[in-house]
Parts: C-alpha cells; structure tokens; sequence
C-alpha cells in the first residue's frame, strides 16, 4: 500500500517536491518536539490518575471550554477534568454594585454560550445589549457608525466577566458526571511526552500538582491567561510588545437616565477612550492611556476623574483646522458621490460621577503564540492571543477558539483518534490562526494609526474612517468578521 | 511490506493442501523483496528468517507472554513500536488512511445495528482485524467501544501492538492481539465476531478462496466483512508496478505481485460464492503532497469493500 503511494507519488511527476514537503512536515513535527523530553521518569503510570483531556485554567474561556466538552455527546465517557488555582466563583445573588472587568459579547459568542446552556442564566443575572456604536476621532470631526439595519437587533453585548464566569461554574455544575473540576489547585510543573513512542517513557502529559499528587492527560488545553504558564513550559515561542500603555476601568454613574443602547469610542492621542453600556444609568469605562497619565488618573479626586472623562469625550482642543478643513471638504465630496450614506452624529451622555472603589489600571499589551498546539498541547483564549481591548475582541477570540476547539476533537472522538494527535489540533491551529492573525493585525494597526497626532496620519485616518463610514457593504464585512 | 506477513498467512492457510515445499521458495523471494522496503521490515527480518528456515514446524511455536520477555527484546520491540507508531514517518500515509476506513468501517456497522452508546458508538460488537500489524486500525476501533481481536502471523508486529496499547487504560479487555493465522484462528472461534476487517491485506494472498471461507466460518450470520484493496487495472499496473518499481525504482522490483491485485468485481463474485453478498464498494484515492486520503468515484487503484454473511434464510434482507 505504502509502494502504491509512493508509486502515485512519483507518477505525477513532482516526487522530489512531494519528498520536499514530507520533510518539511518531518521538520515540524521535529521542530515542535519537545526540548524538556528527557525528563523521563519511572513509567508507573497505573498509580497516576489517567485523564483524556485536563483544562489548566478556570477562567471565563476555560470554564466554557470545560461546559463545551462535558456537553459533545461524541465525547461521551471521556474523563475530562478543569484545573483552577483559585476558589470556585459562585454567585448566588447579584451583587448591586457593577464590576469594572466586563467584556463585549458578539452574537457569535452569544450562540456559543446558550447552546452551553449558560446565557439563560447571563440574561436572568444581568447584561446589556447595545444596538450602534459610535467611533470618531478627537484630533477631526471624523466619525464612523455601526448599526444594524433595524435597530431591533443587537450588535453586541456588555457583560460583566464575573456573571459569565457564574453563569458556566453553574452550568457546569450540572455537568459533574462528565467533568472533574478542581479548585485551589496549582501546578508545578508540566512534563511533556515524546512526539512519538519512546522506549520506556511516559507517552502522556504530565501534570504535577502544589499538593505532590502527579496526573497523567492524553491532552492539555492551556486556558491559563496571558501569561500561560503551560505555554512557558512547553516553551511556544510569542510574539508579543507592550504598548507602553494602561488601561483605567470604573464604573460610571451617567447624569441622567437614557436609552443607553450606544458603545462610545473616542480615539484620543494618549489612547482611545470607551464607554460601554451596563444600564439605563450606568456605563462602563475603559481609558487606554500612558501609563503616568493612568497613575494620575487614579490619584486624582472623583470630581476631577469626572472632569477628565467628560472633556476627553467632549473636547476639541486637539482639532487642528488644516484637518478640519480638508475633512469636511471630503466628507462634502463623499455626501454628493454617495447621498444618504453614514449616519449622524450623536453624542455620548455626560458622566456625573463613578461607583464607589471602582477605579482599577492595568498594563496593556498585544501577544500572540506562534503556534497554538504541540503534542498533546493546546492553547486556547488569552494564552494563545491578547488583544488590545480597543475592538472588544478579547473574550469572542477565546469563545472562538472553543466552539472550534470542540469541533475538532469531537470529531476526533467520534473517528477514533487518539484525542491529543498533532493532525487534529493542526486543524484547530490552522482555522484559528486565519481568523485570530487578521483580527489582531487590525486591532495593532488601529491602534498605532490612532496613537499619533501628527497631520498626515489625523488626514490618513480621517479619510480612511470617513470613507469607510460612507461604504455600507465594507462596514457590513467588518462588522460580520467582528460578530463572529 | 504486507506480503510478508500475508505471505505467511497464505502459507498457513495453504500448509495442508499439500503445496509446501513451491511455497517456502514463495515466501523467501517475498521476504528478500520486501527486506530493503524499509528499514522496519529489516528489523523484522532476521526473526521472519530464523522461523522460516526452522521450516514448518515454527510457523505454530507462537506462545506469548509479555512477563516473560527478556529486556533486550522490549526495546527490541519499543524500536519497532516508534516506527509504527510515527505519524509522519514511514507508514504515514497508513496512519491517515484511517480517515477514511475508520468511519467508513463505523457508519456501515452503525447502519447494520445502531448506535449502542454514546461516545461508544460501536460497544458490544467483536471485531476480528486480520493483519493487524502494530495496531494502526485495532487501536481506533477499541476507542470506539468494540471489542477487537487483532491477529497477525508476525509475532514482532503483534508484540509491537500489544506494547503500545498497554499504556492506555482504556484498552484493557477491549484490545487483544495474538499471533496466529486466521485459519488458526477459524478453528476455535466459529462464529463469533461481528465484523471482520482485512485492510491492505488480499493482495498479498495466495489462496483467496481459503480467505474468505475463513472469514465466512468466524463470522456471526450476518455479520460484516470489510476489505481494502488494490484494484487489479491497467492503471493500478502502471502505478503501482512499471512506475514505481521498475521506471523509478522508488519500490523494489517484486514487492507487489500485480497478478494478485483483485478487481472489485472479482471480490464480489468470489465472496458471493462464499455466502456472502457486497453492501458497497467505494474509490480511494491518495494525495501523495498532502498526505490525506479521499473518497472517489472511481474504483480503478483503490478500494473499500463491505460485504455481509448471508443469514441461513434463501433470500436474505437486503434492506
């Protein structure tokens, strides 16, 4: 069979390419064998708890990785087990008070977190769909809308990632049989098999436990955050740079009730500036800016915070005439090519003042793993991708990576396959990478576009934001790959 | 690198007809010819020899027991297990043909008796894998609940096997192999299974007609045959012969026996006489650049069969 393959092979006349692509593929699998490997120890694996897949992580992407499989009926009988460092987050009554941590759900991840059964219980707690986003330009009047066609459908929306992280522990919950779950577990250490069979070494992952105990996985999904301790280990090299900036979040009381179905996004010089809906009365703010300007932010007095967030949604004292000028020039020669295109302008409700200990900073910064899987290795969420969060993307990338995550080894399952093979994860790398690279790309590139002042790239940006916000079926594309 | 082993099956099946001596010269030309294949059948070689020229009455001196095997021989063993078990090595391109015969195998028996459990789709069926090499298709049959028996006639290969399955819990009492002939096997275990998988196997054969009365005895009525193959075509000649082993020289010259390569119609009609009638037969082809496997339409290189044992009744129902 194996001569007949070969045969064929040479038959179409480009054996050396087809040999050239076998190495190639020999160099991979050799390339991500793992430098650790010499760690072989005593093969008493019948004393080590065996499981099919271990989850490090219990976040909102892990938990729901963990829902996900204990829900695919094709992995049915798998032993499946959730690793949390921290104590199990329950949430038996809303509190009254918002968290500052929210993230913006697209209907994509939406989908995914009923068909978990989890949304239900996200709607009973609570959460805020928004129907238009607004996004312009501080240093030009340029501006750019996203709304759906009738105002009846949601774009997205903002939930706390405490009533996420609720709403799967509690769905989970109801998964026991299916999936372990461990809180208040640490690991100290991962030691990684061969890509293949070696003589008298361990062909599982192991997983060693603060505690000594020691467990054994066909395969291990890093969902351990950005600074992923199993990507570390099994050292997947990441791109990554941090944007010398922070992130300041609060609470923010509005002055007085609306509608509030708009996500606002102010490009400053210092970095964009956010305000997310929660409630008829109540927003969420995420200030991307230096990181001494966030120090300060943080020190200042309430009124003064307050002050500050109004004028950065309010002031013009960046606009410069030359822009302005050659802005609604185009802007006029875009309203003649295109009549009735965009939208007006609106303007963000005025803020009176923040919830109480509300205000939190933290550094940002854009990461990505060159590669998301090894053998018996996955990395899925913000181990694997951290994003900006300038597009809100962070969580739906995670939530991406499960529902396709689960795809495949189901998939796998239901084919027999050993459930931690390269060829299988291959897959999930590949469809993933196609979709997290550009998404990321974009974000990095908005980012920087946005972060000068200077007059070419205000006018590059201008234009750009102003045509874009004048061509419907190119904001439809963005705004599709975007609710994905 | 099956004519080996499934010269050595041949061999048994035929050892009572009477045509031993035209045999042994048989299977030695094959072992030469297979030898520099790869270098796992190298490995292979110096045992397959040592019983060979022991003659006869090695073929059944097949007593196995792991715990008493001497270190030297586990790794032995270990060696062999990594060259079976590499997914990109040299038996890469049967590792992904699992894609297609796997849940081509799965679907059609699903159809024949329904999903049984979840996650476990094929639970409470036996299958007999004959050939089973190191396991490349036994392993993910069991994980998919079956009961698989995989035999084979090279004692290095089923030990391989038995290696590798041994470090997944999952397997145990799920996953046996033995070192046997399926005529050996016939004896003892009379309609017993549920299925029976031969997958690059029959064109290696020298005696077809004592296969498939085999299959027939150990079969349940009713029960599945499933058969992968090289079609015996002008194009399968070209490929698999003048290309590859004398134009290109990529296989040695006699590693495959063209006059045994079986046609789809062929099989058919010989299983048919045996009691058994043909569910369906598909095309395989293989991408040599991408290393996957695909159904076609056409059957003219490879194929995959599904037959079933007639039950008692005449007219049995062909639903």
């Amino acid at each position: 069979m194996l001569s007949l393959a070969k045969a064929k092979l040479a038959v179409v006349g480009i054996g050396r390419q087809c040999v050239a692509v076998r190495t190639l593929n020999g160099a991979r699998a050799v390339h991500r064998s793992f430098s650790s490997s010499e760690h072989d120890q005593d093969s008493s694996t019948s004393e080590n708890e065996l499981f099919d897949i271990i989850i490090s992580g219990g976040g909102m992407v892990g938990t729901a990785m963990a829902c996900s499989l204990g829900l695919d009926p094709n992995l049915t009988g798998k032993k499946i087990l959730l690793l949390e460092a921290g104590h199990e987050k329950k949430m038996d009554k809303i509190p009254e008070t918002y968290s500052t941590r929210v993230s913006s759900i697209s209907p994509g991840s939406a989908t995914l977190l009923s068909g978990l059964g989890a949304w239900d219980h996200i709607v009973n707690m609570r959460c805020k769909p928004y129907n238009k986003m607004q996004v312009w330009d501080a240093c030009s009047d340029a501006l750019i809308t996203f709304d759906k066609e009738n105002l009846q459908d949601e774009m997205a929306y903002i939930v706390e990632n405490d009533v996420i992280v609720a709403a799967l522990t509690k769905q989970l919950q109801t998964l026991s049989d299916h999936v372990k779950v461990q809180y208040r577990t640490k690991v100290v250490k991962y030691t990684w098999p061969h890509p293949y069979h070696v003589s008298e070494s361990i062909p599982w992952v192991q997983v060693a436990l603060a505690n000594g105990k020691t467990l054994h996985t066909k395969l291990l999904i890093g969902a351990d955050g950005p600074n992923s301790m199993v990507r570390r280990e099994a050292g997947i090299p990441t791109v990554k740079w941090n944007y010398d900036q922070s992130a300041v979040v609060a609470v923010l009381h509005l002055s007085e009730p609306t509608e509030n179905n708009v996500a606002w996004q102010r490009f400053l010089p210092t970095g964009p500036i956010a305000m997310l809906p929660l409630s008829d009365t109540e927003s969420s703010l995420v200030w991307s800016t230096s990181h001494q300007h966030a120090e300060e932010l943080l020190q200042m007095d309430e009124e003064s915070f307050v002050d500050a967030i109004n004028s950065a949604f309010w002031s013009n004292e960046n606009h410069s005439e030359l822009v302005e000028t050659a802005g609604s020039l185009f802007r006029m020669a875009l309203s003649v090519l295109m009549p009735d295109s965009g939208s007006a302008r609106q303007l963000p409700p005025s803020v009176s003042g923040i919830g109480p200990k509300s205000r939190v900073m933290f550094p940002l910064g854009m990461g990505h793993a060159t590669e998301y899987i090894r053998h018996r290795v996955a990395l899925i969420g913000d181990a694997a991708h951290r994003v900006h969060p300038l597009a809100g993307q962070g969580a739906n990338l995670g939530f991406g990576d499960v529902s396709y995550l689960t795809q495949v080894l189901s998939q796998a399952a239901y084919n027999g396959k050993d459930i931690g093979a390269m060829q299988h994860l291959l897959e999930f790398e590949t469809e993933r990478q196609r979709h997290n690279l550009p998404m990321m790309t974009a974000i990095d590139l908005m980012k920087r576009l946005y972060s000068s002042n200077t007059a070419p790239m205000v006018l590059l940006r201008t234009f750009g934001l102003q045509a874009t916000n004048a061509v419907p079926p190119l904001k439809e594309q963005i705004m599709a790959f975007a609710s994905k | 690198m099956y004519s080996k082993k499934f010269t050595r099956l041949a061999f048994g099946l035929l050892a009572d007809s009477g045509l031993k001596i035209p045999l042994i010269q048989n299977v030695s030309s094959k072992v030469k010819a297979a030898r520099s294949l790869c270098s796992w059948t190298v490995c292979l070689h110096h045992r397959q020899k040592s019983q060979l020229s022991n003659g006869l009455t090695r073929l059944n001196v097949r007593s196995i027991s792991q715990s008493t095997l001497d270190p030297a021989e586990v790794r032995k063993f270990q060696a062999m297990a990594s060259k079976w078990w590499d997914l990109q090595g040299e038996l890469s391109a049967l590792h992904s043909m699992n894609d297609l015969r796997v849940p081509f195998i799965r679907d059609n028996l699903l159809n024949m008796h329904g999903v049984r459990q979840l996650g476990k789709p094929l639970s409470g069926l036996r299958i007999l894998d004959v050939g089973c090499g190191g396991g490349l298709l036994s392993e993910p049959l069991g994980r998919l609940g079956a009961d698989v028996l995989g035999i084979d006639p090279v004692e290095d290969s089923v030990r391989t096997a038995e290696l590798h399955c041994s470090y997944d819990p999952d397997f145990r009492e799920r996953v046996r192999y033995q070192a046997c002939t399926l005529e050996e096997l016939a004896e003892d275990e009379a309609e017993s299974f549920h299925a029976i998988v031969a997958s690059e196997v029959v064109e290696h054969l020298a005696d077809l007609d004592a296969f498939a009365n085999c299959c027939h005895q150990v079969l349940k009525p009713g029960g599945s045959l499933f058969i992968t193959t090289i079609n015996k075509t002008n194009l399968s000649y070209v490929f698999g012969i003048v290309a590859a082993e004398q134009l290109l020289r990529i296989v040695p010259s006699g590693t495959h026996d063209w006059e045994k390569f079986i046609s789809p119609e062929d099989l058919e009609r010989l299983l048919e006489s045996f009691g058994f009638y043909v569910e369906a037969i598909r095309g395989m082809m293989y991408n040599p650049l991408t290393g996957a496997w695909s159904w076609q339409q056409s059957t003219a290189i490879n194929y995959a069969l599904h037959a079933v044992k007639r039950k008692e009744e005449p007219q049995p129902d062909r639903v």
